[in-house]
């Protein structure tokens, strides 16, 4: 066990765990951060996705050693009250069936507008096609990603 | 289904004002506390029955005692509510009941069934509020209660400009007698119903609220995971020294064939049984993938079968055809794998029982649990958390026992968590089943004589017999044979008919072909003579299996398109109509499927984007498990452990999906699943079509015109 300080939606937390213990259940046991999904735990579902220094990263296998200073958004600090604009998307387009995967497609979408703010069709698709939903929300996420494009990410 | 009186339970002054009328939910669907957009503070006097009340502020609360598990029943149901109501939509609040079998029926998700079972009931609760709130303002303006209407949460006097909001009036209302008898809308003087209208979770869920079991967290609560046999295996030793001295590890317990680990975090506790040295023995027959394929052969040429229709004589129709089509159809076990896994949280206390997580049967987990402790289940409470997908998988108690067993065994409050490979691994599968067809053929081509045995490996029946085209074939015979396993098999959505549609309208286009007659117009001939010549009992509706047929083919413009080849599917199931025609490609000698379409009769269409989504869902579910689902076994072993090697469809291999409703006033039925099992066929005859090759065999993307295909 060891003490980790970590930078977590803009404020600071620490947690006394052992070195390799995904953030994903840090965030999860730890800090009770449980928007952040766990699925599959070897990085095929992205259930887990937060972002670390603005890129969307698989917390199920990220260990808590390797965030360093990094800085970290989960979902619950993708914005204070759900107007990020992929949330607000997301919510026009109604995309959710359970709901369980949604976080980390969210995180996901919102990692690509910040790097492509206006994505073509194959980039939506290659980058989306990573994240898994069970319940075959694909038709929307897509045109929810395509919406929220039109949103400006910032 | 009619409501009645008694049905009311209750009705009363709300603590602090408002009205509180009490109502059964017999046959829900749904669940999860749950706030709609409009936010609000929840309205006084929580705690009734299964009831709907509205504060003097005119905020309506919903309770809603059933499973939510994304089938969206949580939102479809206040709908139903509101409309009658002529409630304000904005202005409704959904909450989430616990288990509580002495004021609500039946609180269970499943079998696409809770919306035809309460229609009836929760319009009648809406109607019977909007009637008393009507009299409480007709008496409060001295004038005849004909004269008012209502309309979004108001009542209103035209003729002297007047309006007072349901929470101004919600008090008087609620001193009134309830109403013997209520008068419904007529549906086509629905506001709400029909429209498009958002889950009503969507505020949490966007932005990662805790809903879900394994989100749930108490203090002093530990994590615990179970290391279980593989089919057919038994616990012989464990050397668990080791384990118990790692960190933050609290205990290793062993009960039947289980060793739980129990800790303080999940990380650890994985890790833990990850390293726990397990001796197992064999107990039993353990069984590969590979025998039962040489099984199955065995059991379709066995003597005696259990016969589940006959109708005519099939000897004598397939001694004198003409021609005579046969074809075999067969499908591997499949995991349910909902995204989020079994869990479950359990504290049994000297004085009773606390479970709270994602169950399809709180009811079954309340009863499992006071059986095995030998206790009286109203000492065992059951909150529901919203559901992470459930597929069938959580209509089982299994895991909720697991939790109860361990937080006895360390008494302490645990919550049991299966890890991904768990749940692949120690589930209870989609049994595999093999099916033969024959049919005979005249000299005109018509099918006289149909013959189908099904059999599988617990798979119960394996037919539906009176299905489609039974009672179009003068002469038919429908048997199964079952094979006993200790690989446990459940309900996998669409049970049975998940793949038996599939392989049923293969068939049929194979019969179609032989025939020389056009897919759809071989079912429309079928459906006609089931309707002028009936052979035996009809359990499906001819003309709207019809109706469902015409509107695909319209839609797709059968059999107009140049550049694509289609390929038809239709079925009837959970109470549903549902016709599929899907479009494929060829892409480099490969075929590709671009879309499909799809008709659905459901009777009325409650909310248009829950309907849409469970259409489409259900069409992409369909597929992505005839392409790829595929769990084989090794020496009672599944072979598949985690989505690195069991495929699930992903966003890049969706065909458009385009939905159609026919359009009608019929009572609504439920949608959770049968837009699945039409839509293994529909790819498949379209795929036909384009390379000449039949896929009989799921998944498909091992079958031949796919190798080489990523
Ligand atoms: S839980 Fe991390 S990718 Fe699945
Ligand atoms: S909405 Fe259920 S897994 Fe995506």
């Amino acid at each position: 066990m060891s003490l980790f300080k970590l930078k977590i939606n803009g404020r600071d937390y620490q947690a006394d765990v052992d070195p390799d213990t995904p953030l994903l259940w840090v965030l999860r046991d730890n800090f009770g951060l449980v928007g952040t999904k766990y699925g599959c735990g070897i990085a095929q579902c992205g259930a887990c996705t937060v972002h670390l220094n603005g890129e969307a990263v698989r917390s199920c296998v990220m260990p808590v050693s390797a965030i360093g200073t990094g800085k970290v958004t989960t979902i619950e600090g993708l914005s204070k009250d759900g107007t990020h604009p992929v949330q607000q998307a997301w919510n026009e387009v109604d995309v959710p069936q359970c709901g369980y995967c949604q976080a980390g497609q969210i995180m996901t979408a919102a990692a690509l507008l910040k790097r492509t703010p206006k994505p073509t069709m194959e980039q939506i698709d290659a980058t989306m096609t990573g994240n898994l939903c069970r319940c075959g929300t694909y038709h929307r996420i897509r045109e929810a990603v395509k919406v929220a494009s039109t949103k400006g990410v910032k | 289904m009619t409501a009645t009186r008694r049905d009311f339970l209750k009705i009363a002054a709300a603590a602090g004002g408002g009205l509180l009328l009490g109502f059964n939910w017999a046959e829900s669907e749904a669940a999860t506390t749950v706030v709609n957009a409009a936010g609000a503070a929840a309205a006084p006097g929580v705690g009734f029955n299964s009831y709907l009340s509205i504060s003097p502020q005119g905020i309506i609360t919903i309770l809603s005692p059933n499973p939510e598990v994304g089938q969206g029943i949580k939102t479809a149901f206040p709908i139903i509510v509101a409309e009658e109501l002529d409630a304000d939509w904005t202005k409704v609040v959904v909450e989430q009941a616990p288990l509580d079998t002495k004021k609500f029926e039946r609180q269970v998700a499943g079998g696409s069934g809770s919306i035809p079972h309460s229609w009836e009931r929760l319009r009648k609760a809406g109607a019977t509020a909007r009637q008393m709130l009507t009299e409480a303002a007709a008496k409060r303006w001295n004038v005849p209660a004909a004269e008012c209407t209502t309309d979004k949460g108001y009542v209103l006097h035209t003729a002297s400009k007047r309006k007072l909001s349901y929470g101004e009036l919600a008090t008087e209302a609620s001193q009134l007698a309830v109403p013997a008898s209520v008068k419904l809308k007529d549906p086509n003087d629905f506001k709400l119903i029909g429209t498009t209208i958002k889950n009503v979770d969507n505020p949490k869920i966007l932005t990662g609220k805790p809903l879900f079991g394994l989100d749930f967290y108490r203090e002093g609560m530990l994590f615990a995971m179970i290391q279980r046999p593989a089919f057919g295996y038994k616990l012989k030793s464990v050397d668990s020294a080791a384990v118990k001295a790692m960190s933050g590890i609290v205990d290793v317990v062993t009960y039947d064939n289980n060793v739980a680990v129990v800790g303080k975090s999940t990380w650890q506790v994985k890790k833990a049984k990850d390293a726990l040295k397990i001796e197992w023995e064999k107990a039993d027959n353990l069984e590969s993938s590979t025998d039962h394929d040489r099984l199955f052969k065995e059991l379709l040429d066995k003597k005696e079968a259990t016969v589940r229709r006959k109708d005519g004589d099939v000897d004598a129709a397939f001694k004198s055809a003409a021609k005579v089509v046969s074809a075999e159809f067969q499908c591997p076990f499949l995991p349910h794998s909902p995204l989020e896994p079994m869990n479950f949280f359990a504290h049994v206390r000297p004085d009773g029982v606390e479970l709270v997580g994602p169950t399809q049967t709180p009811e079954l987990a309340r009863n499992e649990t006071a059986k095995l402790l030998g206790i009286s289940p109203d000492k065992v409470t059951v909150q529901l958390t919203r559901m992470g997908g459930g597929f069938g998988r959580r209509l089982k108690a299994d895991y909720v026992i697991e939790a109860v067993q361990v937080s006895k065994l360390v008494n302490a409050p645990v919550k049991l968590i299966w890890t991904r490979e768990d749940d692949m691994t120690g589930g209870s599968y989609r049994p595999a089943v093999r099916y033969r067809f024959e049919a005979a053929l005249d000299a005109q081509g018509n099918m006289v004589g149909y013959k189908l045995r099904g059999v599988g490996i617990n798979s119960g029946n394996s037919t539906r017999e009176d299905n489609f085209p039974a009672g179009a074939v003068e002469n038919l015979l429908i048997d199964s044979v079952e094979h006993k396993s200790p690989i446990t098999t459940g309900a996998w959505r669409a049970p049975i008919t998940n793949f038996l549609a599939f392989a049923e309208q293969s068939f049929l286009d194979e019969v179609a072909q032989a025939a020389g007659k056009d897919p759809v117009q071989f079912r429309l001939d079928l459906l006609a003579k089931a309707k002028q010549k009936p052979t035996g009992a009809i359990k499906y509706d001819i003309d709207r299996m019809r109706g469902v047929i015409e509107l695909a083919a319209e839609k797709a413009q059968w059999g107009k398109k140049k550049g694509v080849s289609q390929g038809f599917s239709v079925y009837f199931s959970h109470r549903s109509y549902v016709a599929q025609i899907g479009e494929v490609v060829m892409k480099q000698g490969k075929p590709v499927l671009q879309k499909v379409y799809a008709a659905a009769d459901c009777g009325v269409v409650i909310n248009q984007s829950g309907a849409r989504q469970q259409i489409t869902g259900c069409i992409v579910d369909g597929i992505g498990h005839a392409m790829y689902g595929n769990l084989t076994f090794k020496d009672g072993v599944p072979e598949q452990k985690n989505y690195d090697t069991y495929r699930l469809i992903r966003l890049s291999e969706i065909p458009q999906v385009e939905v159609h409703f026919v359009q009608n006033t019929i009572d609504p039925t439920g949608l959770g699943e049968p837009a699945l099992p039409p839509a293994g066929a529909a790819v498949a005859n379209a795929i036909f079509k384009a390379t000449g090759k039949r896929l009989r065999n799921q998944p498909f993307v091992e079958e031949d015109v796919f190798k080489g295909v990523s």
